[in-house]
């Protein structure tokens, strides 16, 4: 038996009151968790750069800092609606690598899903982190245009605090994924 | 927007938050029960199974849904339809599914609502649906709506997918079996989400 999956609908603008409101979901650090402690900030913004106000939803799904996905101790997701900016801002650790499909390990990342009003279905991407040498290794990076890779680089912009900018459209365009 | 990069399958897409360890309230799943006293509107049962493509229930899966009122109104600060809020209708609820992917809510059916994206344009009734399933990869939202509504052929929203049966999926059925005497209708809505488990990377649930 094969069953075709339900189709995707757009998340649409009133999302807060259901998805959203505990924002406890944007605190995946607590104390005594072993890593490095980050924030992580995304932008949302249109082809102009603009930042988008207030109706994205931003989902993270991440490694443990030893590269291990559900790990008891260490729930890596995370969901946060963006601000007036288009901003959201998760307080989390930066992951370790996890190995690809052929065994080699992946750079540090964080999965991302984006969700809007204006989106039929989500966006898929990625988080890597600006100078991080396993960057120039990793699998799927290396799947995509050189030109366009850094759209999938977050940048150090103070203490411990990483931006990434999701831009949905336009020249510099995010890189997103069929997965 | 440019083409999307196809990557295969890692740990990083073919895991997903479990939810096991999570508590859900014995409640979550009643959104009559969310204020001081009943809702305005006509109580209904939904209620189905949240399926694999192989047709297998999903145990353990999260279903997260929220609505409008009654009236036709969300409760949130940037609806400014002139229809009341009900003091007693929340219309967040969640619910994980039981060993053979079954849940079920109890609810308000919700009222269709003005959306000003062209002249006399309404939204048919229609309940949204946020599910994780057992891969990153099988994360869907999507929305359910009721039999026989006639906002349906007119909504841009639904047909917004092109092909007919995939918007058929997404119109839930009216089910004697669901419905309780002396209390509710009952409305079935099964989903089938993507990702198939037989991988080694798949995640110990």
């Amino acid at each position: 038996m094969s069953l075709v999956p339900t189709a995707s609908q757009t998340v649409g603008p009133f999302f807060n009151f259901g998805l959203t409101a505990d924002t406890k979901l944007g605190v995946l650090f607590r104390d005594g968790l072993e890593g490095e402690r980050i924030a992580l900030r995304f932008r949302v913004t249109d082809g102009d750069g603009k930042p988008t106000p207030g109706d994205s939803m931003i989902e993270i799904w991440q490694a443990d800092s030893q590269g291990r996905y559900c790990d008891p101790g260490f729930c890596g997701f995370g969901r946060l609606e963006t601000d007036q900016n288009g901003e959201c801002t998760f307080q989390t650790i930066k992951p370790g690598r996890v190995a690809d499909v052929t065994g080699n390990l992946q750079a540090p990342h964080v999965n991302v899903l984006v969700f809007a009003r204006g989106l039929l279905k989500h966006l898929v991407t990625r988080v890597y982190f600006a100078g991080d040498p396993a960057n120039a290794e990793d699998s799927v990076l290396a799947l995509v245009p050189e030109d366009r890779r850094a759209t999938l680089l977050a940048r150090p912009v103070g203490d411990n605090i990483w931006l990434i900018e999701i831009r949905l459209q336009g020249d510099r365009e995010t890189v997103f994924f069929d997965v | 927007m440019q083409p999307h990069i196809t990557i295969p399958h890692s740990p990083s897409e073919l895991t997903c938050p479990l939810y096991g360890h999570n508590p859900i309230g014995e409640t979550d799943n009643d959104l009559t029960r969310h204020g001081e006293r009943e809702p305005i509107g006509e109580r209904i049962v939904v209620a189905g199974r949240v399926l694999d493509e192989d047709g297998r229930g999903l145990p353990n899966t999260l279903v997260e849904v929220w609505q409008a009122n009654a009236a036709g109104r969300y409760r949130h600060s940037r609806d400014n339809h002139r229809a009341p809020v009900d003091p007693n209708f929340l219309g967040a609820g969640r619910a994980i599914t039981d060993r053979e992917g079954n849940y079920r809510f109890v609810t308000i059916r919700p009222g269709a609502y003005p959306w000003r994206n062209h002249d006399n344009a309404w939204r048919p009734a229609h309940i949204h649906f946020s599910l994780f399933g057992s891969a990153f990869i099988s994360r869907l939202i999507t929305q359910m709506y009721f039999p026989n509504d006639p906002l349906i052929p007119h909504d841009p929203v639904l047909h917004a997918i092109p092909d007919q049966d995939a918007r058929d999926r997404l119109v839930s059925s009216f089910d004697l079996a669901l419905t309780e005497p002396e209390w509710a209708l009952g409305y079935r809505f099964d989903i089938v989400l993507r990702g198939r488990c037989a991988t080694p990377f798949e995640a110990p649930r």
